[in-house]
């Protein structure tokens, strides 16, 4: 706690010097006048963020449960998209989700579509990490479920999910932290959350850097206790193997 | 119980484990140990007679049951008998009382009350009183291996299955161990054995099958076989495991 803090001291005394050299006129003014659409872009990115999340999980589960699958088309299908998402950028897929295939759908409905397409994204990552933490369970294990009696569903429910837990967590966790900090590129198809309100509040005020600060601790008041809960949970579930 | 087995056999890619082994037991063997070399196809013959492994080829009769092929068949097969294996290979998520649990609960549709009680008669018969409600690697590998047996004797099998049980363990352990096969032997429980523990298979099984290169080579009654091995192998195996013991 002690080393913590003298850390933190340390790391503030820093960037205060840095931040003085720079010559630039600070004004927390237009920051202040902003502060309830900068809370209603929190609130905007904390929404989106925990709907993703879901969606992501869920995606991630199945598209894991897909590769493993013995039917070979499902597996090529699955391993396609996980490659595809993975592979290519996030912004290009909210472009071409949002202004080709949404339009072409006729969705209109920017939130909607940002969650999905944030969702898929994250949850082809999460895809690779679930299949990465199963596939680590050793075969005497799975010979072992066969043998007690259990089916394939339930091998899945009380042998290997519990286990492929515990070794997803640190990366599933990571992945989620950075699901929260990737909402932010849906600012570019119009979802108006807090890199999208900052953007205005600069643009408004004439002030190009004073919003992101405060965007930064905001991103941060929520990824620092996730990833501290998300260790706390690794303790809780440590079990020697 | 009578056990027939005709040209099973059960290829890894190349490598045949099992390349046409047949054998016939006697019409009341009740306890059977699988002898011979590793690598002889012990743990795989023990495997397919309880229908963990579908042959490729060839069939097992228990009595006048012929083993199922397909997969459902043989889960329903292997929900009727009790493995037991050389790694011990219990859950490490969960506690020895819940490692015997969850398959009373599970697949044998007991209650969670019925099946807390079954798992505690028998850790305590086991020996492992005071032990329920510790993670496997909490216990030692005797007493892992004893929640083991005991986690495939709860629903009470037909057959109980055991591949080289002892293997992973110091000798005073495999004692321990052994001690709960010999007794459950004597109880009348129908077992089939692979093992390496000559003294011991001597002492408890009524028939032997001797496995070498993934053909049965010898398949007689155990007097018969420790006094009178056929086949030079078994002799030449015979010697070898006794030489210092």
């Amino acid at each position: 706690m002690l080393y913590a803090l003298v850390l933190l001291a340390f790391a503030s005394a820093v960037f205060y010097a840095l931040f003085t050299s720079v010559a630039y006129q600070w004004d927390w003014e237009g920051v202040w006048r902003y502060r309830q659409q900068f809370g209603y872009g929190w609130l905007t990115t904390m929404m989106l963020s925990l709907v993703a999340m879901i969606v992501s999980v869920a995606l991630g589960f199945l598209l894991m449960l897909g590769r493993r699958s013995p039917w070979e088309p499902l597996r090529m299908l699955c391993g396609g998209v996980v490659e595809l998402v993975r592979g290519s950028p996030l912004l290009v897929q909210l472009l071409i989700g949002h202004y080709i295939i949404a339009n072409a759908l006729r969705i209109d409905q920017p939130i909607f579509t940002g969650i999905i397409l944030l969702g898929c994204f994250e949850g082809a990552y999460l895809a690779e990490i679930f299949r990465g933490a199963v596939e680590s369970i050793s075969a005497s294990q799975l010979e072992a479920a066969r043998a007690v009696g259990l089916d394939k569903v339930q091998t899945y429910r009380f042998v290997i999910i519990p286990q492929a837990l515990r070794r997803a967590l640190p990366g599933t966790t990571g992945q989620l932290v950075s699901l929260i900090k990737d909402s932010s590129l849906l600012s570019v198809i119009g979802i108006e959350e807090l890199v999208q309100k900052v953007k205005i509040m600069n643009a408004a005020t004439y002030k190009p850097l004073e919003g992101f600060l405060p965007l930064a601790l905001a991103y941060l008041i929520v990824t620092l206790p996730l990833s501290h809960l998300a260790r706390r949970l690794e303790r809780r579930f440590a079990y020697e193997t | 119980m009578k056990l027939e087995a005709q040209a099973v056999t059960k290829r890894y890619g190349a490598h045949a484990a099992l390349d046409g082994a047949s054998f016939v037991t006697g019409d009341t063997a009740r306890v059977i140990a699988l002898l011979g070399p590793s690598g002889g196809g012990k743990s795989t013959l023990l495997r397919v007679l309880g229908c963990l492994l579908v042959p490729d080829d060839g069939s097992v009769t228990i009595d006048t049951r012929t083993l199922p092929h397909d997969e459902d068949g043989a889960l329903a097969e292997r929900r009727k008998n009790g493995f037991v294996f050389q790694g011990y290979n219990l859950f490490p998520h969960l506690t020895a009382l819940q490692n015997i649990t969850l398959p009373l609960r599970e697949v044998h549709g007991m209650s969670g009350a019925q099946a807390e009680q079954r798992a505690l008669e028998l850790l305590h018969r086991l020996g492992l009183a005071g032990h329920e409600h510790k993670r496997p690697s909490q216990l030692s590998g005797g007493q892992q291996q004893r929640a083991a047996i005991a986690r495939a004797l709860a629903p009470k099998p037909r057959l109980l299955l055991l591949d080289e049980p002892t293997s992973a363990l110091d000798p005073v352990m495999t004692g321990e161990v052994l001690d709960v096969i010999r007794e459950l032997a004597e109880a009348g429980q129908s077992i089939i054995l692979a093992t390496h523990e000559i003294s011991f298979a001597r002492r408890v099984a009524d028939w032997v099958v001797f496995l070498a290169s993934g053909k049965v080579q010898e398949s007689s009654s155990a007097a018969g076989f420790f006094t009178r091995p056929e086949t030079g192998l078994a002799q030449h195996y015979l010697e070898g495991l006794s030489k210092y013991r």
